[in-house]
């Protein structure tokens, strides 16, 4: 075991790798190789790489609607835009390509470009190209789309209604998957058990958002038939025939390049690979490179996601806190289309389930369902959060209910170290590791007795204070077959076995004796290339800066596998392991080079210290780079039957990963670490923020290779899972429209809001991987949202028995629960004041309203104003002209803004369900380069003795740029320009006048523009 | 071209010229008006060094100094730049013999970067802050660096590296 | 995620970029930090015909104290004020709002003026404004004219500055003696939008609270002291003065939310301005 971390104490850094050059690097805090060209600027990021001259720059169009048929696009006026080379529609890619494989049996069709509706805001709709993305971005504005919209479904318990508009119409229904698995006898175990706990949690969408976005440079070469990209794609590559098969093209013909640099991915820029497809087609029609670079607002409302996840686990509990056996519903939104590697999301924990626990009979039932949002796809601790989030709230609530002790229920149901390798209900394999011993090692070197009493004095302060824990095994190393689990037996026979997961490594000496060290990890900023230069310089016993690793991939020349790329915590485990057995093989061809020279037997052959010598005579030995050129220049020497170049590519996959069992066990991932985390909050009375006064996670990753960059995953990770519990939210309205579409919105935590954990390491090697080590990156992206939620459970345990808001927990939300009533409006200020009083909410968040008046006129006459176009003209907020298009059908030049901000839109309005004099319905859309607007408004009139009451209901929807970058303004803005209508209407028919326009609300939806002030 | 300060405008169709000493290098480019500072550095100069995470002045990424000044290259022109001076990371290790200054290298010795997408608006940020106040607190530290986002580091390295160059240690993780 | 076409012209003098701006009407924009208008650019919310940039004027880099008020000019950064020396004593509030606003890094551009001129309801500075009793300084090619804070700010992102005036400065009284101040704001982030600020101001007379982020533009309340201390009944007026503040629910927090802080952070300000008078 190596000694106990904290982030706070500096590790000893290996500066000076010389000093010690007897002992291996692996297990050292080596800084980083990469750090020299990230700290000085000359690092080659996708957008610094050089272009072709002719370079096309594209800006896509997407769609300001959740969920709408498209009728036609109009590119005629965007063509004559200076710079405009072409405008790439859904009619191209129908003509050059096809659409993307879908990993469950429906008949879903996923495009590159929207084909004949759009299913989520943000969906690409059209690509301009141009000589700059400034006059790409000039285009996009001249753009004609004409939408129809359709009923959006944006929550898991719509799309699980009946009723719900079907994105997908040939599928029938929004539910697009449901699988059943039992394992053991659960019901005997509900059937015995003292009592059954339960819980109901839901898990928001959010990202962890890497600082760059997405980039694809792509070239078509029509004389080959061939497509060659460069992107900052991560993987994983088995995304590769996915995205050639959607070009039409054979793997061969899709050559994919990624760049030196990678700007973050945390999985979420395995989403690029529809813009892979959609460069290069449009790199196709335009006939020339094209380069695509996704900016801030595309990529917060478009690029991907994690799934949301509803979720109900009951808990069969003896009175001591041991659970036998757990029934888990599990509901999964994965947004508009099911995106490779959906339904990973869902099925990448399958083998761990259970979690840490010895729990033997497990009941689950997986639902899928589809919504109009973003496409959700790898995301830091994939589907993980999600999974200890209900698990672990569970477990606390055990210990609520049982009046126990949450930290005794842990403990009571920890799987012990005996029974290591244990296999779990549904077929994992927990290779390694004493989870009790681990415990109890955090709960003293933690310090969580002096945390107790700390909780204990300052609630006797009357101070909000809780403790939260939370028990979770990190899998790492997906087994590759493990999506399959969602298919049946018998699809998975028809589809042929999926298992494993090989990772690739080459290793290279020149005649010089440099080591060259090539993989397919396509690293994200991890230091790939410091820890491979660790493991190969101890293999052949060379100093650390001997080793020159590339990182950067070609599809087209470099060993890959559908496995490659950075995902699953795959590196250390898998990738580096590789490098060894790869270095291994190399080393041992080139001792059996030497032997005859060195006179004994290849086995006996050393490498050290730069020489290569015999175990006998160390002193008679060979420098290496003399081995190397040896093998080059004389291959004469090897023995009959050696290979002689001197390189040698590894492929290795983990034993134990088979594909699911008709049983439908499945082991999901190769390696399985522990992680317990306990932590300390604090709830401000006053406000409701909180803060995280003490956080400890203690980590078994198996063996540690670089304890500096362990640490800084797991400072990287935490750092996310804050965001995740406490801020981060892709939040849309009830209308689908998209609400976090800048960084004012989408609130990534900053220095001020990410404490310094105390990080505690335990050390129980794998006995699956090369190194013996296993993943850490994504743990505390699983474990600490829930050991937050719980610890806020224990703080307002004096006002609710293990209550916790969702996530993401905002002081807002503690607020509602921490203060007494509000105090009700006194009487007599009401319009009192110096300021106008506030305008009444309507019930739910959704842009609706409704209202009634009376006017003296006759129903025959208010009918009249409504049929009249002048009159109607004079109704409409900013309109400039209106034309008759059809019977009661109009299109109006319409002009909404405030301040400096104006958008001018062409908006569709008409009269339907007439019922003269007493009903009608007028319903209204339009776009506009900020976005798309439309409302439906019911209106009776009914004959009173003195006139006519005319009542009018309402439900508006605004999407596109304007919601997403103004999300927070918008009911108030909608609710002003909506009703305005109605009272000009009053006005306009006799009644009272209408109350003086206060300043259009619209121009709160413009706050965000001081998002920067 | 029109001098720069005129009652007549730079009209919008036309490249003008723009002239700037970039890490005490006189350099001159090209630049329609509407033209982002951070589009002039990295795609009409080839400074690269300089990143772009969000166009609207959040995330903190392109920062580079200006006349000094630590600013958004995202929300300023390039034609609002024409004379001035400024600086990127690149000039960093210029200005020190090529060698890594004392604050790259503490970025280096306490892993305070990752995918080092963020780092160069940092460092640039940083050489101007730290010039105003050598030996901030951790908390004045933390402020001034909560205009930048990070999405590898939890901040931890980074807030480390810097009260290891100023002299001063960090407090320990939200202690008991 | 870029601006549109747009003429740009950087003025010799302040006369100039009034020519320029009266010439222009709607489709001209004046910028001077940009830190509020080059987002709205860059998302193509705004999108003018002519910029005019008020940066370089010295004659908009006025930054004096004298016959009683502090002069800030339209060139000048939130950064340069807030490294002014005197600032705590001379407004005492605004040495204390001005490091909520933004960031070091955009404070180092952005200009109090442009942030007055911009409107945001949630902006610390108009708050700073309005609390004092400040007042702004609106020149078009003909005329001067000074508005009060208090009749300046009809809306969000509306004011009665007319399209061919621009904010040539912004006036803060100095803090009188014997007066106490105080600010807090609750955000979600360091450096983000205000849930709800409140700058509370006390003297011999009387305890004001300005408010700001809960209604559509920031709003001052006043009480006479009683007995030398805060009123009894406040916290019936805090509820009567947060009703009436009204506030809307977004993504981050409700209505309701922000009404309560008004009571709460309302009642500390007030409590702390009451108790540093000096």
């Amino acid at each position: 075991m190596t000694a106990t971390q904290t982030a706070t104490r500096t590790i000893e850094l290996e500066g000076d790798p010389a000093q010690s050059a007897a002992a291996p690097f692996v297990g050292r805090a080596m800084p980083r190789v990469e750090d020299a060209a990230l700290l000085t600027g000359v690092a080659r990021y996708a957008d610094d790489l050089p272009v072709k001259p002719g370079t096309l720059h594209a800006a896509i169009l997407r769609s300001p609607h959740a969920h709408a048929d498209l009728l036609g696009i109009d590119t005629a006026a965007a063509l004559t835009v200076p710079g405009v080379a072409a405008v790439v529609t859904g009619a191209d890619a129908k003509r050059l390509a096809s659409a993307f494989l879908v990993g469950i049996r429906a008949p879903m069709e996923h495009w590159c470009l929207a084909i004949d509706r759009v299913r989520h805001v943000g969906e690409p709709v059209a690509v301009v190209l141009a000589d700059s993305r400034y006059q790409a971005e000039d285009a996009l504005d001249r753009i004609e789309v004409r939408y129809r919209p359709l009923p959006p479904v944006t929550s898991i318990t719509q799309a699980l209604e009946e009723g719900s508009e079907p994105l997908h119409p040939a599928v029938g229904s929004n539910l697009v998957n449901s699988r059943s698995f039992r394992y053991g006898n659960p019901e005997a175990a509900f059937a015995r058990a003292a009592r059954t706990v339960s819980v109901e949690v839901e898990y928001p969408r959010n990202s962890c958002t890497p600082m760059e976005c997405f980039v694809v440079l792509a070239d078509y070469d029509a004389a080959e038939d061939s497509y060659e990209v460069l992107s900052n794609f991560s993987g994983p590559f088995a995304v590769h025939p996915v995205m050639a098969r959607a070009l039409n093209v054979p793997g061969s013909r899709l050559r994919l390049k990624t760049p030196p640099h990678s700007g973050g991915s945390f999985g979420n820029k395995q989403a690029v690979f529809p813009y892979v497809v959609l460069m290069g087609l449009c790199a196709r029609v335009a006939g020339r490179p094209v380069k695509w670079v996704e900016d801030r607002l595309e990529h917060l409302m478009a690029a991907t996601s994690a799934t949301a996840r509803r979720m109900r686990i009951d808990a069969a509990v003896e009175p001591d806190g041991r659970v036998l056996a757990l029934r888990m519903e599990q509901t999964e939104d994965c947004g508009a289309y099911l995106r490779a590697p959906e339904p990973a999301s869902l099925y990448r924990n399958h083998g761990n389930l259970t979690g840490a626990y010895d729990i033997p009979d497990l009941a689950v039932t997986n639902r899928i369902v589809v919504t109009n949002k973003t496409p959700t796809g790898l995301n830091r601790g994939f589907g993980g959060g999600q999974l200890y989030y209900g698990l672990e709230r569970l477990m606390n609530r055990v210990a609520a209910e049982l009046g126990l002790d949450p930290l005794d229920i842990i403990r009571r149901n920890l799987v012990a170290a005996e029974a290591m390798p244990y296999r779990t209900a549904s077929g994992g394999t927990l290779d390694s590791g004493d989870y009790r011993a681990t415990l109890e090692q955090a709960v003293r070197e933690g310090a969580l007795d002096a945390l107790k009493a700390r909780r204990d004095a300052l609630r006797a302060e009357g101070r909000l204070y809780g403790i939260g824990y939370a028990a979770v095994v990190e899998p790492s190393i997906s087994n590759m077959g493990y999506i399959t689990t969602v298919l049946t037996a018998e699809e998975r026979r028809k589809a042929g076995p999926k298992n494993g997961a090989q990772a690739t490594a080459s290793v290279a000496v020149d005649p010089t004796g440099g080591v060259s060290v090539t993989v397919a990890s396509a690293p994200q900023g991890q230091g790939h290339r410091t820890v491979l230069a660790q493991v190969v310089a101890d293999v052949f016993g060379l100093r650390f800066e001997d080793i020159r690793v590339n990182t950067d991939l070609d599809t087209g020349k470099d060993a890959w596998s559908i496995a490659s790329g950075n995902y699953s915590s795959r590196f250390a485990g898998a990738v580096a392991g590789a490098a060894q057995v790869a270095a291994t093989r190399l080393r041992g061809r080139m001792a059996a080079l030497v032997a005859g020279q060195l006179n004994c037997r290849a086995d006996d052959v050393r490498f050290a210290a730069g020489k290569v010598f015999s175990d006998a005579n160390p002193d008679n030995s060979l420098s290496f780079s003399r081995v190397a050129a040896a093998g080059h220049w004389a291959p004469g020497m090897l023995p009959d039957g050696q290979e002689a170049a001197l390189r040698e590519t590894a492929f290795w996959t983990p034993e134990p990963l088979k594909a699911p069992t008709d049983a439908d066990h499945i082991n999901s991932s190769a390696c399985y670490g522990f992680i317990f985390d306990f932590c300390g909050v604090e709830i401000d009375r006053t406000t409701g923020a909180l803060r995280i006064d003490r956080y400890v996670t203690m980590h078994d990753a198996g063996r540690l290779l670089n304890p500096l960059l362990v640490e800084g995953q797991i400072l990287g990770g935490f750092a996310h899972a804050v965001g995740t519990a406490l801020y981060e939210e892709y939040a849309y309205g009830d209308d689908g429209r998209f609400l976090s579409g800048t960084f004012a919105d989408y609130l990534v935590p900053t220095a001020c809001e990410v404490p310094v954990p105390v990080i505690l390491h335990r050390e129980s090697p794998s006995p699956v991987t090369p190194l013996g080590a296993k993943g850490v990156g994504e743990g505390n992206c699983m474990s600490t949202p829930v050991c937050l939620a719980n610890a806020v459970a224990d703080a307002l345990s004096g006002i609710a028995v293990d209550e916790v808001p969702s996530l993401p927990i905002t002081p807002a939300k503690l607020a509602a629960l921490i203060h007494p009533p509000e105090p009700p409006r006194p009487a007599s200020t009401a319009g009192s004041g110096e300021n106008p009083p506030p305008i009444t909410t309507p019930a739910g968040r959704g842009l609706t309203g409704e209202g009634s008046r009376e006017v003296p006129a006759t129903p025959e006459q208010v009918w009249a104003i409504l049929l009249d176009p002048m009159e109607l003209a004079a109704l409409l907020p900013g309109c400039e002209a209106l034309e008759l298009v059809g019977p009661n059908a109009y299109r109006a030049e319409v002009v909404v803004g405030i301040g400096p901000v104006r958008g001018r839109y062409t908006a569709e309005v008409a009269l339907s369900d007439l019922d003269p004099p007493n009903a009608l319905t007028l319903t209204g859309s339009g776009t506009s380069a900020l976005g798309s607007g439309s409302g439906t408004g019911h209106v009776t009139l009914e004959r009173t003795p003195t006139g006519t009451r005319v009542t009018y209901r309402y439900g508006a929807s605004v999407g596109g740029k304007v919601a997403a970058v103004g999300g927070r303004m918008l009911d108030s803005a909608s609710r002003l320009l909506i009703g305005q209508f109605f009272e000009k209407l009053v006005a306009r028919a006799g009644g009272a006048a209408a109350p003086a326009e206060r300043p259009s609300l619209l121009a709160r939806l413009l706050r965000l523009l001081g998002v920067a002030r | 071209m029109p001098p720069l300060n005129s009652t007549s405008p730079l009209t919008a169709e036309t490249r003008h010229a723009v002239s700037i000493v970039l890490n005490g290098t006189p350099r001159t480019g090209h630049a329609h008006p509407r033209l982002l500072l951070s589009d002039f550095l990295r795609h009409e100069l080839g400074a690269h060094g300089t990143r772009v995470g969000c166009e609207h002045g959040v995330c903190g990424a392109c920062t580079v100094r200006i006349d000094g000044v630590a600013a958004r290259a995202c929300l300023m022109l390039a034609v609002q730049a024409d004379g001035r001076r400024i600086d990127t990371v690149e000039g960093l290790a210029q200005a020190n013999e090529g060698r890594m200054t004392a604050l790259q290298e503490a970025f280096r010795r306490h892993h305070a970067l990752q995918c080092g997408f963020c780092t160069a608006g940092i460092l640039m940020s940083l050489t101007d802050y730290l010039g105003r106040n050598p030996k901030p607190t951790e908390e004045e530290l933390r402020d001034m660096l909560s205009g930048h986002l990070c999405r590898c580091t939890g901040y931890a390295g980074i807030v480390r590296a810097v009260m290891d160059v100023t002299g001063r240690t960090m407090k320990e993780a939200a202690h008991v | 995620m870029k601006p549109a076409s747009f003429d740009y012209l950087r003025p010799a003098t302040v006369a100039d970029a009034l020519a320029a701006l009266a010439a222009g009407g709607e489709d001209a924009r004046v910028i001077a930090g940009g830190q509020s208008l080059m987002p709205m650019l860059n998302m193509r919310l705004v999108q003018p015909r002519l910029l005019i940039d008020l940066g370089r004027l010295e004659e908009l880099r006025m930054l004096r104290a004298e016959d009683g008020w502090l002069t800030v000019g339209a060139a000048v950064t939130q950064a340069e004020v807030l490294a002014r020396p005197t600032l705590a004593q001379e407004v005492p509030l605004l040495a204390a709002a001005l490091p909520w606003v933004g960031h070091f890094q955009t404070r180092n551009r952005g200009t109090l003026c442009g942030s007055v001129a911009h409107a945001d309801p949630s902006a610390e500075t108009p708050l700073c404004l309005i609390a004092t009793g400040g007042e702004v300084v609106l020149r078009n090619l003909r005329r001067r004219r000074t508005v009060a804070a208090a009749d300046f700010f009809l809306g969000p992102l509306t004011t009665v500055k007319a399209v061919d005036e621009i904010v040539e400065c912004v006036r803060f009284p100095l803090a009188r003696p014997g007066s106490g101040h105080a600010f807090r704001e609750q955000s979600m982030r360091h450096g983000d939008f205000a849930i709800t600020a409140c700058a509370a101001t006390v003297d011999g007379q009387s305890a004001s609270l300005a408010v700001g982020g809960v209604a559509d533009r920031p709003a001052l309340r006043s009480w006479p002291l009683v007995a030398g201390g805060l009123p009894p009944d406040l916290d019936e007026a805090l509820n009567a003065f947060a009703w009436d503040l009204g506030g809307d629910d977004d993504q981050h927090a409700t209505a309701r939310y922000r009404r309560d802080l008004v009571r709460r952070i309302g009642r500390t300000v007030l409590e702390e301005a009451l108790s540093c008078r000096r």
